[in-house]
């Protein structure tokens, strides 16, 4: 199949997703959409519940969406049965939040990293060994590392070595849930230097879906950023026009409840924050009006849409009065 | 009794020691030293296995065996917690030194409602009759902000979000009428709107009841945004002391200028790399002889590896344990 260069890598459209609960079916998803384009990164932010890891587990298909689709290097990725599924689970990498549980304890480092390679077929025995000798320099461990388990590396060593295993398969996509967020803050610039110097090194140019809560490190590492809120995409832009300028009241209040770099008088005083309703209950209309300060009689009417501005270098705003502009 | 001047907590030369890779005791915490005055908010800083935590429990005497104190005094209100009975280290675990960690889910009953938790701790602690200690941990719930508080007084911790169970195990931790909280990352896994109200709610019962807080956590931005004092921990050791704003203006450790500088907030949108800390903390026991960072610090010189520096005054309030601050710059020899 034949991709025109502009299409994106992998193109999400209207993902829904319900879960029964002893209080009765829970709305997860609702109309997720997005775009992200091969070798680019996208971040997914938002509180905890808001959807982030649910639409990753869709498109990995851990999970099965009950609508919507999935356009994967033009391929309906939502229809492929189960036997081709397995064939081409090797164009999708994926990195967990805790390398601790997600490597497999009685393997070595060499035989971790090898194995996705060895449940595909690729390559001879001793090429397997070759190549995983070379991820294994690439994420900046010594070939010492290759004879380990996991119970001797540091948590920092062992996410190194679950983003070697998730790029031995030369894969187009890596799903990155949360992969810093147990880490230290010096091993976290190491691992995130790694991160990005593998997607611009590696001859796949692997693009990255990126689930953080850490606004510092998505602002780093994301070319552009989609805001979650209650199971919606509810603002889509550039990272640094999203920073800079954020037009969905959301967008302003994750970034307002940053904490400071430094000690000090804070610029502005922090907003109202309040938490999310309970998705086993959500609002009428705007599911983010009870917390909004700029709240209009229409807002606990309707769901906003979400709408492509003009000239905004392709941002995406759901909401019936963005801020910076009217 | 303690005299007005003296600190709420001292710790003098506090050593831990823990089971070494072949048997031997070796030292987690060495020669700690630090006090916390009333209403001060001191954080503890320094990446994971630096002894933060372990210092947090000494001063509990809740180390896990055979993790124990091998030497040195913990004083809370001038009085020697080791010498303490049993039955007097129970009164002072809530009563006068609150406790809140890190991963709320486990640190509640899961089979106790908050308010029978909660009511046990005030009844326990303050001796109030039943009646009295559940409206006393109603009133609790209300002053953690915790959302419907009569409610949630009936509820178990798996009903409750992840930021309302830290809500209701800092009422907990409060509710026994402690001057000093011990918190231990109290906001990492939390999102970040949580995480800023927890903050607050911390920084509001500083002022409301004099609490004293001991923040431990390797997370500059929460440091940056409650501490008045910052102790940054190193393999073991205090390497410096500050005042929060001078820390973050004026670093003199350069463990702690390589900390600071590898936020990743710092960097510019669209930076090429992160400045990061290469390299990873000594394990206890293999600790090198001389300063413990000098394998990792780019500033390391000649005396760096052959002998171990100790704290000395790096300003007015302050002081840093690095053998740069008693070297005119350009008189390193190599």
């Amino acid at each position: 199949m034949s991709v025109s260069v502009d299409a994106p890598l992998l193109s999400v459209r209207d993902l829904h997703k319900t879960f029964a609960t002893r209080h009765g079916r829970m709305t997860v998803l609702n109309g997720v959409a997005f775009d992200l384009a091969a070798g680019s990164t996208l971040a997914l932010v938002g509180e905890s519940g808001s959807g982030k890891t649910t639409t990753a587990r869709l498109i990995l298909r851990l999970a099965a969406a009950d609508r919507g689709s999935v356009e994967f290097d033009g391929t309906d990725w939502l229809a492929l049965p189960r036997r081709e599924l397995d064939r081409r689970r090797r164009e999708v990498g994926v990195v967990f939040q805790d390398p601790a549980t997600s490597l497999d304890p009685r393997l070595t480092i060499g035989e971790i990293v090898a194995e996705p390679l060895a449940i595909h077929a690729i390559g001879s025995r001793a090429g397997r060994r070759e190549k995983a000798a070379d991820l294994v320099a690439s994420v900046g461990l010594p070939a010492s590392a290759l004879a380990r388990h996991p119970s001797e590396l540091s948590g920092g060593q062992r996410q190194r070595v679950a983003i070697a295993r998730a790029l031995a398969t030369e894969p187009r996509l890596v799903v990155l849930d949360e992969p810093v967020s147990a880490l230290d803050v010096s091993v976290r610039s190491q691992i995130l230097n790694v991160l990005r110097s593998l997607q611009k090194d590696t001859p796949s140019r692997p693009a990255y879906l990126f689930i953080g809560h850490d606004l510092s490190v998505v602002r780093w590492i994301a070319d552009r950023t989609a805001v979650m809120y209650m199971g919606r995409i509810v603002e889509e832009a550039a990272t640094a026009a999203l920073f800079s300028s954020p037009r969905h009241p959301y967008t302003a209040l994750l970034l307002a409840s940053r904490p400071r770099e430094t000690p000090g008088p804070r610029a502005a005083p922090r907003p109202y924050l309040g938490e999310p309703p309970s998705p086993a209950a959500p609002p009428s209309g705007c599911p983010f009006h009870p917390r909004c300060t700029s709240v209009r009689p229409v807002c606990s009417q309707e769901v906003p849409a979400l709408v492509a501005g003009p000239a905004e270098g392709g941002r995406s705003v759901a909401c019936h009065a963005p801020l910076g502009g009217d | 009794m303690s005299g007005a001047a003296a600190p709420l907590l001292s710790v003098r030369a506090l050593t831990i020691a823990v089971p070494g890779p072949s048997g031997e005791e070796v030292s987690a915490v060495d020669g700690v030293s630090f006090d916390v005055d009333a209403g001060e908010i001191v954080a503890l800083v320094g990446e994971s296995g630096c002894g933060k935590t372990l210092t947090s429990l000494a001063l509990v005497d809740l180390l896990p065996p055979p993790v124990h104190m091998a030497s040195g005094d913990v004083f809370f209100e001038g009085r020697d917690v080791q010498a303490l009975s049993a039955r007097e280290k129970e009164r002072l675990r809530g009563g006068g030194i609150g406790l809140v960690f890190q991963e709320p889910a486990s640190a509640l009953d899961p089979v106790r409602t908050i308010g029978s938790e909660l009511a046990a701790v005030v009844a326990r602690h303050r001796g109030f009759a039943r009646a009295a200690a559940e409206s006393e941990a109603e009133r609790w719930l209300k002053r953690v902000a915790l959302p419907d508080p009569a409610r949630q007084m009936r509820a178990y911790p798996y009903q409750l979000s992840g930021g309302m169970r830290q809500r209701a195990l800092l009422a907990l931790a409060l509710a026994g009428g402690p001057r000093l909280l011990v918190a231990d990352e109290p906001t990492a896994a939390l999102d970040v709107t949580v995480q800023a109200q927890i903050l607050d709610l911390l920084l509001a019962l500083r002022q409301e009841f004099a609490l004293a807080i001991l923040l431990v956590t390797h997370d500059l931005a929460v440091v940056a945004e409650a501490a008045d004092r910052v102790l940054v921990m190193y393999a073991g050791e205090i390497v410096e002391s500050a005042p929060a704003p001078e820390l973050f203006s004026r670093p003199r450790h350069p463990y702690t200028r390589a900390l600071l500088a590898a936020r990743p907030g710092l960097a510019a949108v669209g930076a090429g790399r992160l400045t990061a800390l290469e390299g990873s903390v000594p394990e206890p026991g293999k600790r090198p002889p001389g300063c413990a960072f000098e394998p990792r610090c780019e500033e390391a010189f000649g005396r760096c590896a052959a002998a171990r520096p100790t704290l000395v005054p790096s300003g007015a309030l302050s002081e840093a344990a690095c053998f740069l601050l008693d070297e005119p710059p350009g008189a390193r020899l190599r």
